[in-house]
């Protein structure tokens, strides 16, 4: 553990990418003792630029509610919306991966095939579909964006699983009794491990472009504040007021660019072999 | 546009030198969404209307304040007791193809063509008994009963005059003549470019000398709202139609340079935007949570923020455009503590109700967001449903909503546009336009019927009002606002909304100023 997080912090973007999320992950934490009213709230004049009035430090929108409280709730359904769709795609995606990879043969073929299947369908087409489909609600997006996301973490791990199986580590455990299940579960997967989550990082970024994408095209739940959501309803007055929309374009890129670094950081930590040349 | 400089200037010395107006020019008009046919008898949604209302004219017009004004009548007359309305026709009217406009075109239009084609116009009809043609210029309508909303009936979009030469013993939606419409206005139909623009121009044979003032006129089918307004302000098109673009753009387009804006133009359909709440279930069956409802809502914030300041609270049913308003009734000003109160009188345990917008874009969206706000400082509970077009058209013909934005055209009358929604006899599953809430009062459907055949305006005056008073009072829809479409234009155009209906019969009057 020492050592891994002393190969993390060796990679300053990562460093920089950590400090940005956990200052993210706090504003969404304490959002209610930041701003106990609800970020719905008319408080004051519409269109506010920022910096110009006491209190909303980054001015109003365009009925007069507070952008930075908006941002801080939306930094909430941004990042739940990227754990959860994330953990549901990972659930989905690493057993059926694993099966695939270890058993082989029909099951594997079986399991490609279902999986090709999704990945012919553009990402994010299928998404807008089932969220129109299911009512556009925050569990509707999040399942339609795990749905979405879980073949690519398939993959990974079937091609991780079909490498490791044929280590003399799972011969020895082979040898020594155990069952598939436990073969796969205890020894194979923990193994396989590092990638997963090198991804998993990864997709939670892109879980949150999906969802603020969705609620720009007004796909989104309509009683949830969401920086896809500010970004759509400013767009109309980008022309008068560009600040309603570049303040939250700004949080979701940086969130990202944060989880990006993250994702970066971890992968050479956890595959020290891998690590660039010359460090 | 230049090249027409030295024409206006030689019309000009043509012209009356009395009057003030200069003839000539070009105008380009926003037309938006294009529309599906310029048969105004046969097709009447809005852009058709905007477009046909030039080259299609009725018997009447009418002022910002409702009074009939001569159009192809000259004058008119109703008998005292309300049974025979006489309209003399001009002189010297012909048809865009050099036939002469007579009284059997009237006779024609209205009992054969319009009575078949025009569905709003033929529950009218029902109370006129006979329609004759003593001679050349003169037209009885004789009723069946005192009718009180008919004088309100003879404009263009109405009861449009046709052509009987054209389509007598013809197949009137299938006549190849729809394509080439001809009318008496005071434009006739030149080209038509799908997808890019409308060519009108100038009737040199109108009946009324030196009118109309323009040369021609481009109706430009532009599709996206945020083009219009670019195409308005790169000087491309002279005049954005209300609701032609985006609320929000409204302001930035009227500060800019000699540009003119007018909320009128909307009198004749005095849109009434509405909320309908449920009277049959859930918390809104209640009257007093309805009353909460009313008193938790801050419509002038609505009307200054969302809407720019453009349109007018509204108090009661009957807009205080269309005739028989009366200000006599309860006003539900933002008051939270009352609000309140009459929901611990409600006994209303909190549970949610959903708030349906109207999907016609952020203007309305933000509008029922601001109205969960305001609720929810009350201690109303609500969530805003999400819904595309059809969404909401099923779920309003199904009743399946709390609280559900709307609005609705006025035609002048309460009879004609206020009734409808709120008679039982008109409550009906599978259609968003009736009595959608459900409400349901013996006592006001008696005097709604009683009002509509009154014989002078008095007696309906004062059947109306006390309409107006149990309805305020029972609040069986939320009312929100007399929307006002504002009118976007260059201010060296003149008289170009001088009418109820505004632009779409204002360019017999418009003018440019050289």
């Amino acid at each position: 553990m020492i050592d891994f997080l002393k190969r993390f912090s060796r990679n300053r973007g990562a460093l920089i990418g950590a400090l940005i999320l956990i200052t993210v992950v706090l504003l969404a934490v304490f959002a209610p003792l930041i701003y106990p009213d609800s970020p719905w709230k008319m408080v004051q004049r519409p269109f506010l630029p920022p910096f110009s009035t006491e209190g909303l430090p980054l001015g109003t929108d365009t009925l007069g509610r507070d952008v930075a409280a908006g941002l801080v709730y939306g930094a909430r359904v941004s990042l739940i919306v990227g754990l959860v769709s994330t953990l549901v795609a990972l659930l989905i995606g690493v057993p059926l991966g694993a099966f695939a990879g270890f058993y082989g043969g029909l099951i594997d073929d079986g399991a490609m095939r279902f999986t090709e299947f999704f990945q012919t369908i553009p990402n994010f087409a299928l998404a807008i579909v089932l969220v129109a489909i299911l009512e556009p609600t925050l569990p509707t997006i999040t399942l339609a964006i795990a749905i979405v996301s879980w073949p690519p973490v398939a993959r990974l791990v079937r091609a991780e699983v079909l490498s490791l199986r044929k280590r003399e580590f799972v011969e020895a455990a082979r040898l020594a009794g155990l069952s598939n299940t436990r073969i796969l579960f205890g020894h194979v997967l923990p193994n396989a491990m590092s990638p997963i989550i090198v991804m998993a990082s990864l997709m939670v970024a892109t879980a949150i472009l999906l969802e603020s994408s969705l609620s720009f095209l007004g796909l989104g739940d309509p009683n949830i504040m969401s920086w896809g959501y500010m970004i759509g309803a400013a767009r109309t007055v980008i022309r008068s007021a560009w600040w309603l929309s570049f303040i939250p374009g700004v949080a979701i890129l940086l969130t990202v660019l944060a989880l990006n670094l993250i994702g970066e950081g971890l992968n050479d930590a956890l595959n020290p072999r891998l690590a660039r040349k010359g460090r | 546009m230049k090249n027409l400089f030295t024409a206006s200037l030689l019309s000009l010395g043509l012209a009356f030198p009395a009057m003030a107006q200069d003839a000539g020019g070009r105008l380009d008009i926003v037309v938006q969404p294009e529309p599906p046919s310029l048969m105004l008898g046969l097709v009447q949604n809005g852009p058709t209307q905007l477009v046909a209302g030039d080259i299609y004219e009725s018997l009447l017009r009418y002022d910002t304040d409702l009074n009939p004004q001569p159009s192809l009548a000259k004058s008119w007359e109703i008998s005292d007791d309300g049974m025979t309305y006489t309209f003399n026709l001009h002189e010297g009217v012909t048809w865009h193809d050099g036939e002469p406009f007579t009284s059997e075109d009237v006779v024609f239009s209205v009992d054969t063509f319009l009575r078949e084609t025009h569905a709003r116009l033929r529950v009218s009809l029902q109370h006129v008994d006979t329609i004759t043609a003593p001679d050349d210029h003169t037209v009885v309508f004789k009723m069946k009963n005192p009718f009180g909303p008919f004088i309100g009936v003879f404009e263009a979009g109405t009861m449009p005059m046709v052509p009987k030469h054209i389509y007598e013993g013809t197949d009137f939606a299938n006549n190849p003549a729809n394509n080439t419409p001809i009318g008496t206005g005071p434009f006739k139909f030149k080209e038509w470019q799908k997808g890019s623009y409308i060519h009108l121009v100038k009737n040199e044979d109108y009946y009324l000398d030196g009118q109309p003032y323009l040369d021609e006129v481009y109706y430009r089918v532009i599709p996206d709202a945020a083009s219009r307004a670019v195409a308005f302000e790169n000087g491309e098109v002279d005049v954005l139609p209300g609701g032609s673009v985006e609320n929000w753009d409204v302001k930035r387009l009227t500060e800019m340079d000699n540009v003119c804006s007018t909320g009128k133009g909307w009198e004749y359909f005095a849109p009434h935007a509405m909320a309908w709440m449920n009277n049959r279930e859930g918390p809104t069956a209640n009257k007093n949570f309805r009353k909460a409802v009313m008193y938790a809502m801050d419509r002038e914030f609505v009307r200054d923020v969302i809407w720019n300041g453009f349109g007018k609270v509204a108090t009661s049913p009957v807009s205080s455009k269309t005739n028989f308003y009366t200000d006599d009734t309860i006003m539900y000003d933002q008051d939270v503590e009352k609000a309140k109160e009459l929901l611990a009188e409600a006994g209303y345990d909190g549970e949610p109700v959903r708030i349906l917008p109207l999907p016609y874009g952020e203007t309305w969206q933000r509008w029922a967001e601001a109205m969960k706000q305001n609720l929810k400082e009350v201690g109303i509970n609500s969530e805003v449903v999400a819904t595309d077009v059809a969404g909401w058209n099923q779920k309003q013909a199904e009743w399946d909503f709390d609280i559900a934005f709307t609005y609705l055209y006025q035609y002048g009358d309460p009879a004609l546009g206020v009734a409808r929604s709120y008679l039982s006899s008109n409550i009906a599953k599978g259609s968003p336009w009736n009595n959608v809430a459900g409400y349901a009062n013996e006592e006001v459907d008696a005097m709604f019927a009683e009002a509509a055949v009154a014989p002078t305006t008095e007696a309906r005056q004062e059947i109306y009002t006390e309409i107006q008073k149990q309805l305020v009072d029972d609040v069986p829809v939320a009312w929100l606002l007399e929307i006002e479409f504002p009118t976007i234009y260059r201010c060296d155009v003149q008289d170009l909304v001088t009418t109820a209906i505004g632009v779409n019969d204002g360019l017999r009057d418009a003018w440019i100023k050289q």
